[in-house]
């Protein structure tokens, strides 16, 4: 191997390689701190305290050579210094200034506030120091690009383990795949176009399950935890557990095409080929909402996972968000002239990258619904997937191109690795805190080292990839407990922070229209019912001559009826016998 | 006196003056009648004196007062005081100055006022003394967190003087003492301990006090285990085993009896008297005594059956063991039982030791013609009998279960055999005895069944057996021991054996561990997948082997593709704000367009023709010229719109979009209201219109909505709704203190839940705002906990112990405050 390989997959030793060089060393926590130590005292304590300082050394030198003193004194009082850098990383929003004139309990409540979010601010970010792992990458020799490296190469240089996660699975009988890995990146889900379903534990390779449901798949999805996927069949949608038996078929949702499940709403997403997009809870096994999008078929589907928002892509080259709350779509977007073909969401809910019948990409910032850039793919891309790096995975043809640095300013000009398959791809997905691509296509299913994929950091209360079963169960309580609401889904996840502007008329609006009556609304008049006076002498001749001679009345009414009809039969009569009078048999000749 | 005399003379003159009246002589009278009664009580009652007028005429008709009628001025008064030399010049001055003014003095003002003003002064007063309160009530309120009650002892050890606090200094030795202290400058009142060793000593209470809780966790967990282990023998429903276990304890309870005896006479005594007792009991009832139903189905049955009649027998040798009379040992007969137990030993060394099934020449056989070997009393014939039957029996339980658990394994073959056969490996010899035992007492349950005549070999086989016990049980503590202590001719050749049985294979689970232990390879080999379609691509110390598939080929195709992949970046146009623009942003790929277009066309050339499968006059009247009727054409039709729709989808999407927004936009736009009223304050007549200062009038705008969200974005359509259902959840009114959202939503932007934050951060955002100590009474606060608090600091500056009167000095002021609240205490009472 003539290249030179700098792979830094999160478990290897870097120093192991030492004939590789590195461009950018990583950084390691103790050396910008120890940097911000040596800095600290200069910037931050005054020339007085500076002063004193000298004069303590100077003492204490005095009493060493005396030798009366020897108990040592910290030469860095006081709490270690927090960088800057990583103190903004975990600035929420602006300092409130507590405002001129204001009020003592104001002021001690915006005081105390304030004080509180620093503190949090700065734990945080003094426990940043516990993510010491950090994304390595590719790179190549002067003249060589990292594309034309293959993956046999990559394998054989890095260590066993991480040279094992390159793999294929050659299952050509049930042809093209989807797959789901889970949250935390150990288990795998594929299934076939044909029926063909199979859940593995991908890292130790073990097949947790494998069944044929006889069916066509169109697509499957773990949900919450590895012990239940969903598989949305020819006609129904499926859900199994992870020995692969049959736990509920859910008939409400038909003809689903895709799918996506949003972690914390427990909720299933599923997009049809009937234009419905529904919303399955899982956690109550309730639909929450169905939507009838009007926009035809829905095969192009995917998440943002900032705010649990649903992209749809259409075959008129727009995308549609959408939430459970509303019956129309958030935001639409035109984004291609031709269909489009497949859209991805990065992990920070900022950028959106699609794919279209007319063969471009397009990355835009879902912020501001502003494209950033375009670029032109000769083959067009199917399939797209973001990595939690931010690294692209689109599917040209049979080829998997992956591409650097896409989220940027600036347009890419090359990919950043390629790898060609055998068979029309069918499914991407990176696989979470891996360094790994899953590519599902028609000759079966392909793990592929992507170096710099994944991230390096796991959270171990949410996404434990080392979790044991009873972990798992006391994550899953938890996560019930903390399940967040539906009717929270919005474009802005931090609206429920915010003060409800809206005005008193506005309001009472929405509660009839919830309600379906107005609470506030006054009672109809009604007529009391005077019981009083009724029985005096007068008023009972008065209702007695109402009623009097009724069957008379009906006689009466029948006979006048009679004669008028009868009447107006003659005068009819008499009218055209008129007519009939005035004409001549020469009439009709007559002009 | 001298006033008296007056008063006689003055009388005398009176009476002088009127001497002619007769009532006079009853006047006198009566005024001694009254002398006489007052001069009868004790005390002198003062007399009153009587004034008389100094005039100079004396009428016995009126009173002459001279000046009568006249007022008296200031002037005359003034005139004496200013001649007198005592009056001080101020009252002099003020008189003339009060001569000088003449207005008259003010009314007193009424009640309702003067208490107004006593209110308020009242109030003033109160308010000020109230006012100390302030600052401690600021500071509670201010306080994040208030931890009730208030005055809290702090836990742990306290100085000698605190807990010494209401101790006197009494004795003269312990006055010598102190003085002698003070004179020295010990620490008298400085505390005892210094800081760092009272936090040593709280470490080492921690210390300790977690040992502690250890320590009843373990004693906590033991009981359970035993308690556990009770239930479950308890349940166990086999009445063979409960038998075999009272009959153990009944043993236990003798051997711990013989030692009683030596140890604890009194106590054995006691014992010694229950077990009398017992035998009373045992004798004075029926029990035993083959009277019972069951005794006599079991005599019916005795004939001819062999257990039943041996049933009877027990039942009637259980009577005669417990009635059998206690033998008090005498001391004869115990050093005749010393004897004996010496000389067991011997008889030990002789045959026993030599046991093993290999050899069954080495066992030792004893014959049933030596029953003077054992020099044991018969009752402790009986007994090891019994204990004999009982070992068995347990030995059998644990046998079966054993072999239970053997199957169980046998079923599912896990690393445990293995481990267990590790285990196997290292007690064997152990475990050769313990199956020899379990041969024997399996033959002697079919001896059992025997009859009568053999009771007495048995009975020595069984003291064999137990005898063998013995052995197994000194070879499970220490085989080395046996080894060792056991000083015989045929030792050598017992390890031997001994070895050899380590080997030997007794079943087919033991085969297996011979073949483990024959070859030392680990058979852990790590198990290949098994699922072959799984490829372990890359594995080093194979790839070599591997030969060029398929896929390598492939990759070096990927190298050569290097150009393809490449994408041509499309220069991104500018946009402004019309239709134009968007043109613009997708012209950049005419060709593209067009081969899209074309490739549609190809599509729609290639795809099958609409078939019309409408039949006319199918299901309606026949005739010439009749059409399919309306529904159905319309049902194919939108078939069909929506197949091209489907294919064409990329032609016009931009105008469709536009469409799209545009409608948006207007229904978005107020409309106007019209409410011209034609002909209203205008003649009237047909084709009027209102005039156009009335449609300007009458027509009322709404004001315009704010600008669309996506009014710059020309390919964007952003929903106006407003999000009703995140509302409910909203705050929709703002909180007291906050004057503007701003300040509100600043002071919520930190999230408070742990999935945010550090542990510590949590805690202390989310602390409760008031603790209360479980069970404490939280007295209300006294004016002398925070006054003292910023007076004088507690616990320091005074001696903690004060000698003489010092010491009652500040004791007054104490018992004040203690009467203080006392008082208040019982007033609460009330």
């Amino acid at each position: 191997m003539d290249s030179l390989i700098c792979y830094l997959p999160k478990k290897v030793n870097i120093y192991e390689f030492d004939w590789l060089f590195l461009t950018q060393p990583p950084k390691r926590y103790w050396e910008e701190t120890e940097n911000t130590d040596q800095r600290r005292p200069e910037e931050e304590q005054g020339t007085a305290v500076q002063n004193q300082n000298k004069s303590t050394v100077k003492e204490r030198s005095l009493k060493r050579k005396n030798g009366e003193n020897l108990e040592k004194k910290d030469p860095f009082p006081g709490e270690a210094p927090i960088p800057h850098k990583q103190l903004q990383k975990f600035q929420r929003g602006e300092k409130y200034k507590v405002p001129a004139g204001a009020r003592r309990r104001l002021k001690e409540a915006i005081i105390s506030s304030e004080a509180m979010s620093e503190l949090a601010q700065k734990q945080a970010a003094r426990y940043d120091l516990l993510l010491p792992e950090d994304a390595g990458f590719l790179e190549g020799d002067e003249d060589e690009d990292t594309n034309t490296i293959s993956q046999d190469d990559i394998a054989d240089a890095v260590d066993i383990t991480s040279g094992s996660k390159y793999f294929n699975l050659h299952l050509s009988q049930f042809g093209p795949y989807r797959l789901d890995y889970g949250r935390t990146g150990r288990h795998l889900l594929v299934g076939g176009k044909k029926g063909h379903v199979a859940c593995i534990d991908w890292q130790s390779k073990d097949l947790m399950c494998e069944m044929n449901v006889m069916e066509t798949v169109n697509d499957v999805k773990w949900l919450h935890t590895e012990a239940m996927f969903a598989v949305a069949q020819k006609r129904w949608l499926y859900i199994y557990d992870s020995k692969g038996l049959e736990l509920h078929c859910v008939k409400k949702f038909n003809d689903v095409l895709r799918m996506q499940f949003l972690p914390y709403h427990f909720l299933l997403a599923t997009a049809s080929a009937t234009g419905f997009l529904q919303y399955l809870d899982v956690s109550v096994g309730k639909e929450i909402a169905a939507v009838c999008t009007k926009m035809g078929r829905l095969d192009v589907m995917s998440q943002n996972p900032h705010n649990a928002v649903i992209h749809l892509g259409h075959p008129n080259g727009t995308v549609s968000l959408w939430s459970p709350n509303q019956k129309e779509p958030l935001v639409k977007m035109l984004c291609h002239r031709g269909a489009v073909r497949s859209l991805t969401v990065d992990k920070t809910g900022t950028y959106m990258v699609t794919s279209g019948l007319d063969r471009k990409l397009k990355v835009y910032d879902i912020r501001a619904f502003k494209p950033l850039h375009s670029c032109f793919l000769p083959a067009g891309a199917s399939c797209l997937s973001l990595s939690q790096g931010g690294l692209l995975s689109a599917a040209t043809g049979d080829i998997v191109q992956v591409y650097q640095n896409v989220l940027g300013s600036s347009p890419v000009s090359k990919p950043y690795m390629a790898h060609r398959l055998r068979g029309q791809i069918w499914g991407l997905a990176y696989c979470p805190f891996e360094d790994v691509l899953g590519i599902g296509h028609g000759e079966g299913f392909t793990s592929m080292i992507v170096p710099g994929a994944g991230e390096p950091n796991f959270d171990a209360l949410d996404t434990n990839p080392f979790r044991s079963s009873k972990q798992r169960q006391e994550w899953e309580v938890k996560a019930l407990l903390e399940k967040v609401q539906p009717e929270l889904i919005g474009l802005d996840p931090g609206q429920l922070s915010k003060v409800d502007q809206a005005s008193f008329e506005q309001r009472h609006k929405e509660q009839v229209e919830a309600l379906g009556f107005d609470p506030l609304a006054k009672d109809k008049f009604k007529p009391k019912t005077k019981k009083k006076g009724r029985s005096s002498a007068g008023a009972i001749e008065k209702r007695k001559r109402k009623v009097a001679h009724e069957d008379q009345r009906d006689e009466i009414r029948q006979t006048v009826q009679e004669r008028t009809e009868r009447d107006k039969e003659q005068k009819e009569k008499s009218n055209e016998k008129k007519k009939l009078g005035n004409k001549s048999t020469l009439d009709r000749f007559r002009k | 006196m001298a006033a008296d005399e007056e008063e006689l003379s003055i009388n005398e003159q009176a009476i002088s003056a009127s001497e002619d009246e007769e009532g006079s002589d009853d006047e006198r009278k009566h005024k001694k009648l009254l002398e006489a009664i007052s001069s009868m009580g004790s005390r002198k009652r003062k007399k009153q004196n009587e004034r008389s007028e100094a005039s100079v005429q004396v009428s016995e008709f009126f009173v002459n007062a001279e000046g009568t009628g006249e007022k008296v001025n200031l002037s005359d008064l003034l005139g004496t005081v200013e001649k007198t030399s005592g009056a001080s010049n101020k009252t002099k001055k003020q008189l003339r100055n009060l001569q000088s003014s003449k207005e008259t003095l003010e009314l007193p003002l009424n009640k309702q006022q003067t208490e107004k003003i006593q209110r308020g002064i009242a109030y003033e007063k109160t308010a000020a003394e109230v006012s100390c309160w302030r600052n401690i009530i600021l500071q509670n309120q201010k306080a994040e967190q208030m931890v009730f009650p208030l005055n809290q002892e702090s836990p742990g050890p306290k100085r000698v003087e605190q807990v010494v606090a209401g101790w006197k200094v009494q004795t003269p030795l312990e006055q010598e003492i102190f003085r002698l202290l003070h004179i020295n400058s010990q620490p008298v009142d400085d505390p005892v301990l210094t800081p760092v060793e009272e936090q040593s000593l709280k470490a080492m209470s921690l210390e300790e006090a977690k040992i502690r809780r250890a320590e009843l966790q373990k004693a906590r967990a033991l009981q359970s285990y035993y308690e556990a282990k009770a239930k479950r023998e308890k349940k166990i429903k086999s009445k063979k085993y409960h038998k075999v276990q009272r009959k153990a304890k009944c043993k236990d309870f003798l051997k711990q009896f013989d030692e009683m005896v030596k140890t604890n006479p009194e106590g054995a005594l006691e014992e010694l008297k229950k077990m009398e007792l017992s035998r009373m009991e045992e004798r004075m009832s029926l029990k035993h005594q083959n009277s019972g139903k069951w005794a006599k189905s079991k005599a019916i049955m005795a004939k001819y059956d062999d257990s039943a009649r041996k049933a009877m027998q027990e039942q009637l040798q259980m009577n005669k063991d417990l009635t059998q009379k206690i033998v008090v040992p005498s001391d004869d007969e115990h050093e005749s039982n010393e004897e004996g137990l010496e000389t067991i030993p011997d008889f030990v060394n002789d045959s026993e030791p030599v046991i093993d099934s290999v050899n069954p020449w080495m066992r030792g056989q004893l014959t049933h013609e030596e029953p003077e070997v054992s020099c044991v009393t018969t009752e402790d014939v009986q007994t090891a009998e019994e204990e004999n039957e009982e070992e068995e029996l347990v030995g059998e339980f644990e046998r079966k279960r054993k072999l239970r658990q053997a199957d169980e394994e046998d079923l599912i073959p896990t690393e445990e055999e293995r481990k267990r056969a590790g285990l196997k490996k290292i007690q064997p010899a152990s475990e050769v005895v313990e199956e020899d035992v379990v041969e024997v007492s399996d033959k002697e349950e079919e001896d059992d069944d025997d009859d009568d005549e053999e009771e007495e070999e048995e009975d020595v086989s069984e003291f064999n057996t137990l005898f063998r016990l013995m052995r197994s049980e000194k070879t499970l503590e220490g085989s080395n021991q046996t080894r060792e202590g056991l000083n015989t001719p045929g030792q050598e050749d017992e390890e031997g054996l001994l070895n050899e049985g380590q080997i030997r294979v007794r079943n087919i689970e033991d085969l297996e561990v011979l073949g483990e232990f024959v070859d030392p390879q680990p058979i852990a080999e790590p198990s290949l997948p098994r699922t072959a379609a799984v490829e372990a691509t890359s594995e080093p110390p194979y790839k070599k082997k591997r030969e060029i598939d398929l896929k390598e080929v492939l990759t070096k195709e990927a190298k050569a593709v290097k150009v393809p992949f490449l994408p041509t970046v499309v220069d991104e146009e500018e946009r402004d704000e019309q239709i134009s623009i968007i043109k613009e942003a997708f012209a950049g790929d005419d060709v593209i367009s067009d081969f899209i277009k074309d490739k549609s066309k190809l599509e729609a050339a290639g795809r099958p023709e609409v078939v019309d499968l409408t039949l006319p006059g199918w299901g309606e009247w026949g005739g010439v010229g009749l059409k399919p009727s309306r529904w159905k054409r319309k049902r194919e039709r939108d078939e069909q719109i929506s197949i091209i729709k489907e294919a064409f989808a990329g032609d016009d999407v931009i105008s469709d979009f536009i469409k799209d927004k545009s409608k948006l936009e207007a229904a978005g736009r107020p409309e106007v209201v019209d409410l011209t009223l034609p002909g209203w304050g205008e003649w009237g007549g047909v084709g009027l219109k209102p005039s156009r200062w009335k449609r300007k009038r009458f027509r009322i705008k709404t004001a315009p909505p704010p600008p669309r969200q996506d009014q710059k974005l020309p390919d964007v359509i952003i929903s106006e709704n407003r999000n009703a259902s995140v509302a409910s959840h909203q705050v929709s009114q703002l909180p007291f203190p906050f004057q503007n959202t701003a300040q509100f939503e600043s002071s919520i932007r930190t999230p408070i839940g742990p999935t945010w934050n550090t542990q510590s951060v949590v805690k202390n955002m989310t602390k409760p705002k008031v603790i209360t100590k479980m069970g404490a009474i939280i007295e209300p606060m006294v004016k002398e906990d925070f006054i003292k608090n910023k007076t004088t600091t507690p616990g320091g500056k005074g001696p903690a112990i004060m000698l003489g009167e010092n010491k009652r000095a500040k004791e007054g002021t104490k018992r004040s405050s203690e009467k203080h609240r006392g008082r208040r205490s019982q007033k609460r009472r009330k």
